[in-house]
């Protein structure tokens, strides 16, 4: 595939030549803000202005879309980052969420004045509760790391009042998202960690080793993050509950096992999803994402406030929840990409299990396609089918040519492909994890199978090539040594000046 | 089930691939998975059918309406949010879509342009707050603040006690609350809401060796200014604690940055610029630090850094310090955030670079301006505002007699919504409530909710 991404050197927007008319402020008020500004004491008023231009509208508008000419989403080509689900976002959903009724309606409305938007909540929250098997659903947490969080502070908190306050320890599986254990600390808990058997499965007999007194619960990721559903599930589930522990579920990738298993029928008992996954909301270059919590028996009473509720006539905020753990964050959670999740699986209905079934078809043809090549390996798991992504291994390739799998991932943006995820999970060396979703076309999985072909048959045959990829993008290879190191770290414009270009260690 | 959304769900399509796999049926791929645990009824969400897009949008239309948008005038309603205008070119610029359908740019070569957009953001909010260094971004204000009060613990090893001015957001201190309950750090509260401000004696009367920091908003909830601000944050720096200030970036043309009066983490929520209301969500949490290095070190987030290419010839941008962050560190990371509010950020970043400092300036003044008429006109109108004694900006508390909550829903009835009720928060607060005024009320606006208020209501 042809591929030449556009490169403008486009100034910092700091950089502009300042003095130029800026948007229109109506002047009706100001001369009677600078009174009522000047009688306020003198320390709090603002002395020198910002550094900031003032530049025209022209040119801002023509600055950032040659910024975005400098990007690469969904949009532009696949963007198979393992763990990601970077699947197509339905324009529909873009422009009905711009609406003013859902953009421009203030969190403090009285209820009455907000039913609309109450009720795709709730029929949201009974949809993903039906996709998940758990008894209630709350978009309380604006993503999905602060929806683990929230899931770890109510098991906390139930262990504690059923007199577990000796339970201290988190079991997380060593191929676990690094949330999960991230998520597990902010919470107060200890992480234990269990390795995977050469299956790819969690290992049980680890498990099993270390489940006890102390433990609170295990974090899970069902398929995980090697794509391979924990065929001993059930037994897990056993085993933690056997010692009174919880089952939490990472479900921010559900796009394998959508309509056809629930982690509810798995025996999780608290589960987050993440809707700027497998529910089709955009990314926007980092967020904002969409978190979901659920939670099943008398975990339900744990969940954070306010949750949206219905009372057979009305929607309303309910604030009872009897042992909620409180706030994650103020007002509701991202509502935004609540309605549009909604709309996608209004628009899919029954269809929503196709998904699933060609997310995991394409990650097969794809694997099928790439296992046979030199130097790759699948370090778990052979000879099991994948579900919502595949993680292959180039330590051979790596051991025999010297190229690694940041050189192919660089070679791969060269031929027009954003890279997938490289290096993780931590236990495949040199790992690409792949997850293509469901909206890539046949066409464009050959096109990615026959561009690792290439670069793989390209790592044998002139091996120093690749190292200078990419070559057809924006700028090359960036000196991360100099972006990290203490006296050249530059984060700002003005660390950059003093620093960067400066050649100044800081203060 | 074959849906334009699903391109290889065409029956030869999928036939072709399951040959290639030797199969004959899809479900062989997931005969790994105990059988009984496979669902045989798809779930009943949705319409129980495929919908076309007519259908959808008629669909959204229906419960659209169900949703009251206040255009004329609109909302006065404050506590944390306001309604300020978005300019149409935030929301082109926004529906670029290869910003909006990027992830994070983990592959900085095909990025640049992504990374170079949130650096400028880090870069803008810098200087609005006055500090050096500025994250790209958290999910909101709320979750900002609690990320900081807990980076202020990480940093003051071995002091566990956090002070929360009394005039902070409620619910900004339930957040707060929850954030830090698993891990036992003590939340106490300073000054009392009843003097409308917090001053530094209230803070000397409650800090010791043991306080890690101390957080205040500015504006705070009422809106009404700390005036004491650079001395409390002396008092907090005496006792070797942290200042965490939270300030409103829309006032941050005419108001002191909170970097200059001392503060060590300045937090905010980047709502005002540009970003709508959403009703409350999504938005973005600024977060920023003066440069020190154990502070970066504890900087939870991720972090956009320039640097030079390999070659040494062009400029470039790159994640950096990721060893902070949950993907290196996992169990020692500083925080757990990863997806954070990426495309609110770089909103804002178009918002400030479209005002320059000469617009945000005015825009400052335009709310200051609106402040002071829109307190003379209730108070013209026999109501008491501010019903506190400070120096108020952008929002006030107004008192309306009667039971707020009440006297709001009549108001609503005439086409005035102030709100939120302060009896929400505050127990002996029954008869006041919040309003607040921004660059988007017209004078009529204004001279609307004053007639309204004092037709309403009314009495003790
Ligand atoms: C498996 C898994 N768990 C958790 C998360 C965290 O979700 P979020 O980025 O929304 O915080 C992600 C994505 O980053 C993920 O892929």
């Amino acid at each position: 595939m042809v591929f030449r991404q556009a490169k403008w050197g486009e100034k910092i927007i700091l950089e502009y030549p300042s003095g130029k008319p800026t948007f229109v402020i109506d002047e009706e008020f100001i001369s009677m803000g600078r009174e009522y500004l000047s009688t306020l004491p003198r320390d709090t008023v603002r002395k020198e202005p910002p550094n900031i231009p003032d530049i025209s509208e022209v040119e801002v508008a023509r600055h950032f879309t040659r910024l975005s000419q400098m990007a690469y989403g969904v949009d532009t080509g696949p963007v198979p980052l393992g763990s990601c689900t970077m699947k197509y976002n339905p324009k529909v959903n873009e422009e009905v969420a711009s609406w003013e009724e859902f953009a421009t309606i203030h969190p403090y409305q009285d209820e009455e004045t907000v039913q609309g938007v109450l009720q795709i909540i709730y029929e949201l929250q009974k949809w993903l509760a039906d996709l998940t098997g758990m008894d209630v659903c709350t978009i309380h947490p604006p993503a999905g790391a602060a929806g683990e969080f929230a899931g770890a502070l109510m098991i906390k908190k139930y262990l504690i009042d059923k007199g577990f306050e000796n339970k201290d320890e988190m079991i997380v599986p060593e191929s676990a998202h690094g949330t999960n254990p991230a998520s597990a600390v902010m919470a107060g808990f200890r992480v234990v960690k269990v390795p995977a058997d050469e299956a790819g499965d969690t290992d049980l007999e680890a498990i099993k080793a270390v489940a006890g007194e102390r433990t609170a619960g295990i974090m899970l990721t069902n398929p995980s993050t090697l794509g391979l559903f924990e065929s001993r599930i059930l037994e897990i589930a056993d085993t933690i509950h056997s010692v009174n522990g919880l089952l939490y579920y990472d479900g921010a990738n559900l796009n394998g096992i959508l309509g056809i298993v629930r982690p509810g029928d798995m025996g999780f008992d608290v589960v987050h999803l993440n809707l700027h996954k497998t529910f089709s909301t955009p990314h926007g270059g980092g967020g904002p994402g969409g978190g979901v919590l659920c939670a099943k028996g008398a975990l339900k009473d744990y969940i954070p406030v306010p949750l949206v509720d219905y009372d057979g006539r009305k929607y309303y905020l309910n604030y009872d929840i009897p042992r909620t753990i409180g706030r994650i964050t103020w007002f509701y959670g991202n509502v935004i990409p609540a309605v549009k999740a909604f709309m996608y699986i209004l628009a899919l209905g029954p269809a929503i299990r196709e998904v699933a079934e060609i997310a995991v078809l394409n990650t097969n043809y794809l694997m099928k396609k790439l296992v046979g090549l030199p130097g790759v390996d699948l370090i778990y798991g052979k000879g099991r089918w994948r579900k919502h992504e595949v993680v292959i291994s180039f330590d051979r390739l790596h051991k025999e040519t010297g190229v690694s799998a940041e050189d192919v991932a660089k070679a791969l943006l060269d031929r027009g492909f954003h890279a997938p995820t490289i290096y993780f999970p931590l236990i495949v060396p040199e790992a690409h994890m792949i997850e293509l979703t469901e909206s890539e076309p046949i066409e464009m999985i050959d096109a990615i199978a026959e561009a690792y072909r290439e670069v793989v048959k390209k790592a044998y045959e002139a091996p120093e090539e690749l190292k200078k990829t990419p070559m057809n993008t924006a700028v090359g290879r960036l000196d991360l040594m100099l972006a990290n190191h203490p006296r050249t770290v530059s984060p700002t414009y003005k660390l950059m000046k003093e620093r960067l270009l400066g050649g100044e260690p800081g203060k | 089930m074959p849906h334009p959304w699903i391109p290889n769900s065409s029956p030869e399509i999928k036939k072709r691939m399951m040959e290639f796999l030797g199969i004959s049926d899809i479900m062989e791929l997931l005969s790994d998975v105990p059988s009984n645990l496979i669902l045989h009824e798809p779930p009943a969400v949705g319409r129980g059918r495929v919908l076309s897009e007519y259908e959808v949008v008629r669909e959204m239309r229906r419960l659209a309406s169900k949703n009251r948008v206040f255009k004329d005038p609109p909302p006065f309603i404050g506590g944390g949010v306001c309604y300020h205008y978005v300019p149409s070119l935030v929301k082109a610029l926004a529906s670029r879509a290869e910003f909006y359908t990027a992830y994070t740019p983990y592959q900085a070569e095909i990025a640049q342009g992504l990374l170079q957009a949130i650096f400028e953001y880090q870069s803008l909010m810098a200087e609005l707050y006055g500090v050096d260094i500025v994250n790209a971004s958290m999910y909101n204000g709320s979750t900002a603040a609690a990320e900081a009060v807990r980076m202020a613990v990480r940093v003051k090893r071995r002091r566990n006690r956090v002070l929360v001015a009394a005039t902070v957001h409620p619910e900004v201190k339930e957040v707060i609350r929850t954030w830090v309950w698993g891990i036992g750090i003590k939340i106490e509260e300073f000054g009392d809401v009843s003097k409308g401000k917090v001053s530094a004696e209230n803070l000397k009367a409650k800090i010791g060796d043991d306080v890690a920091g101390v957080y205040i908003e500015n504006p705070n909830f009422f809106g009404a200014i700390e005036d004491e601000l650079r001395a409390i944050i002396e008092v907090a720096h005496e006792k070797g604690a942290l200042a965490i200030v939270n300030a409103d970036p829309i006032l941050l043309g005419v108001l002191e940055a909170p970097g200059k009066l001392g503060a060590d983490i300045v937090v905010g929520d980047a709502q005002p610029l540009g970003l709508g209301l959403n009703y409350g969500g999504p938005s973005a949490g600024i977060f920023g630090i003066k440069y020190d290095r154990v502070l970066l070190r504890q900087l939870p987030g991720r972090l956009i850094g320039a640097t030079r290419t390999e070659d040494g010839k062009d400029l470039g941008f790159a994640m950096v310090l990721q060893t902070r962050e949950q993907h290196i560190k996992r169990e020692r990371a500083t925080s757990n955030i990863t997806t954070n509010s990426g495309l609110m950020a770089v909103m804002a970043a178009f918002y400030v670079s479209l005002l320059g400092a000469t617009g945000l300036r005015k825009i400052g003044e335009a709310i200051a301006g609106r402040t002071a008429y829109a307190l003379r006109r209730l108070k013209e109108a026999g109501i008491e505002a501010p019903a506190l004694r400070a120096h108020f900006l952008k929002q006030f508390p107004v008192r309306v007699g009667g039971d707020a909550e009440a006297v709001i829903k009549e108001a609503l009835a005439h086409g005035v919504h102030v709100g939120p009720p302060l009896s929400r928060f505050f127990r002996n607060m029954r008869g006041e409530c919040l309003v607040c005024v921004t660059e988007a009320h017209t004078r009529e606006d204004i001279e609307r909710l004053a007639e309204v208020l004092s037709q309403v209501g009314g009495g003790e």
